[in-house]
Formats: C-alpha cells, sequence, structure tokens
C-alpha cells in the first residue's frame, strides 16, 4: 500500500496521535480509563497500522523482532521485580506501600512502575503476533 | 447486535466475517460504555475490534477467502449449543438485579475499596486501585498469561519455519 497515496497521508496524519493518545491512556490511567493493557495495545496498532502502511522490513529496521522478543520479556521481570523489592523492603509481595516513606505516594510509584511492566509487555507481544503473521505471508 | 450475530453465522466469505466481529466489538463496547464499565469498554475497542481484526486479517492472506463447506450435516453442535444457551440464561435469571446494592458480591470487599481507594493508594480510578494495587498479584497472573502466548506462538510459527528450511536443504 506504499504507493497508495490516501492511506499513506491518512496513516501519516493519524500515527502520531495514536501513540500520543496510547502514552495519554498509559499515563492518564490512574485519573481516567485505561491503563497498560489498553495502552499496550493502542501503541502497537499504531506501529502495525505503520508496517501495514510502509512495509514489515521497514518497520523493523524501527524495532527489531529481537528487540520486541526482550522488550516481552522485560515487562514481565520489571513487574515481578518491583514485587520482590516490595519484600525486600520489608512488606508482601507487591504490597508497594514500603517502596517510599510515605506509603501513599509508595503506592503510586508502585502502580506507575507496575502499568509500565504491563505496557512494555502487551505491546511487544502484539507486536511480534503480528510480525509472526506477516512473515509467513509474502504479499506484506 | 442480534442481526450482526444471525449474519455472522450465516456468512461464507471470511473476510466480511472478521469485519463483522470487528463490529460486533464494537457494539458490545458501546454497551460496556452505557453499563459505566469504561475500561472494560476501551479494552474490548482495542483488541477485540482493533488488534484481533487486524492478526484475523493478516492470517487470511495465508488461507483462502471462503469457508469450506463441509460436506456431512450435523445436527448435534446446533442442539447442544441451543441448550447450552438455555442453561445459561437460566442462571442468569438466577442473578441478583443489575446495580443491586444489597447483592453478595457488593457486600464483601467492594466497599473496603470505594471507601479506602483513594486514601489508601492515591489513585482517584477505582478501576486502576484495585487493578494494580488491590489485586497486583492477579494482574501479574494476567501478564505472564500475554507473555507465555507469545512465547508460545513464537515457538509454534518459528520452528515451523526451520523444519521448513531444514527439509528444503533435505530435498536438495
Amino acid at each position: 500500500m506504499k504507493n497508495d497515496p490516501i492511506p499513506r497521508v491518512i496513516a501519516k496524519l493519524f500515527i502520531p496521535f495514536i501513540l500520543v493518545f496510547a502514552f495519554y491512556v498509559q499515563f492518564h490511567g490512574d485519573f481516567g480509563p485505561g491503563g497498560g493493557f489498553q495502552a499496550g495495545v493502542i501503541f502497537s496498532g499504531g506501529i502495525i497500522l505503520y508496517s501495514l502502511i510502509f512495509g514489515v522490513t521497514i518497520t523493523k529496521n524501527l524495532l527489531p523482532a529481537i528487540l520486541v522478543e526482550i522488550m516481552a520479556a522485560i515487562g514481565v521481570l520489571l513487574f515481578g521485580l518491583v514485587g520482590i523489592i516490595c519484600m525486600l523492603m520489608g512488606g508482601e509481595f507487591l504490597n508497594y506501600s514500603v517502596l517510599l516513606e510515605d506509603a501513599v505516594s509508595g503506592q503510586h510509584l508502585g502502580i506507575f512502575l507496575i502499568e509500565l511492566g504491563v505496557f512494555i509487555t502487551v505491546s511487544s507481544v502484539m507486536l511480534k503476533l503480528f510480525y509472526l503473521f506477516a512473515s509467513r505471508s509474502k504479499k506484506l | 447486535m442480534a442481526i450482526t450475530v444471525i449474519s455472522l453465522a450465516i456468512h461464507n466469505n471470511l473476510f466480511s466475517v472478521v469485519m463483522l466481529s470487528s463490529l460486533f466489538s464494537f457494539l458490545m463496547a458501546t454497551v460496556f460504555v452505557t453499563l459505566d464499565a469504561v475500561d472494560v469498554a476501551m479494552t474490548e475497542a482495542s483488541v477485540g475490534a482493533g488488534i484481533s481484526t487486524v492478526l484475523f486479517l493478516s492470517s487470511l492472506y495465508l488461507v483462502n477467502k471462503n469457508e469450506i463447506k463441509s460436506t456431512k450435516k450435523n445436527i448435534f453442535p446446533i442442539v447442544l449449543s441451543i441448550i447450552i444457551g438455555i442453561f445459561l440464561i437460566w442462571g442468569v435469571l438466577g442473578l441478583p438485579a443489575f446495580g443491586d446494592p444489597s447483592a453478595v458480591i457488593h457486600q464483601y470487599v467492594a466497599p473496603r475499596y470505594l471507601l479506602n481507594g483513594l486514601s489508601e493508594t492515591g489513585v482517584p480510578n477505582i478501576v486502576t486501585s484495585i487493578l494494580a494495587s488491590y489485586r497486583g498479584f492477579d494482574t501479574f497472573g494476567e501478564v505472564v498469561v500475554i507473555f507465555t502466548a507469545g512465547v508460545g506462538l513464537m515457538a509454534l510459527l518459528k520452528s515451523e519455519k526451520r523444519k521448513k528450511i531444514k527439509r528444503t536443504s533435505n530435498e536438495k
């Protein structure tokens, strides 16, 4: 679809907004609807739209498949690590109140970190699924 | 929604089936919005209507566009699904009325979350505070499930590719 002007222009217009909206959903998830899961899916949706228009090979130069695989693991590890740090600091597993001196801001930091972990894992797994399907078909 | 579901069952062209299921997800998201479950609606719209449609379409590249009709007529599946549907509707009749404050599920931990959620976690969105803090372990399991699904698909699709390469090299 690289040579069709309409999808290309529309995608160029929309992709930045999709990505910014993903980050808005991610970081505003504490105050409004949304969170790591939704944000990850929207982010990977933006990247997938890019690769549908401009080709998977260009997208793989931007985000190599191996990087995506590593990121999927990093998200889970970040989540688990926050839980273990909570244990080391004297709380239960995933009890964020002990992360900082103030219990409420500790909770805030913990929720922020684990939402980030969810975001990283979900977005990279979704992107990886798309890469896997795309690598099997010749047209994309 | 009923029209969408019926035409989903009738259509043979897989492309229109994918589009109809995407439409169904969007309608489902609007239903969630009217039930005031905005977080769920967002998930449904982005996952059900967005990503899964794209994945279905990219897998449609690999298969034929039209569904292959099975040669023998089998009445058993439709009878089974109707029976299960009747049982499910029967079960729904036993549920407490929607939004009933005296229902059992609203008596246990929900009041505590609603009353203390903001002061304990500092997060105004109750859904996020329950999901990330009170039910953090569940969410961890969820993330691990997604990761495992990704790893499983990598193993499935990648190993086949490798086998194909080996097979072709053996043939040569």
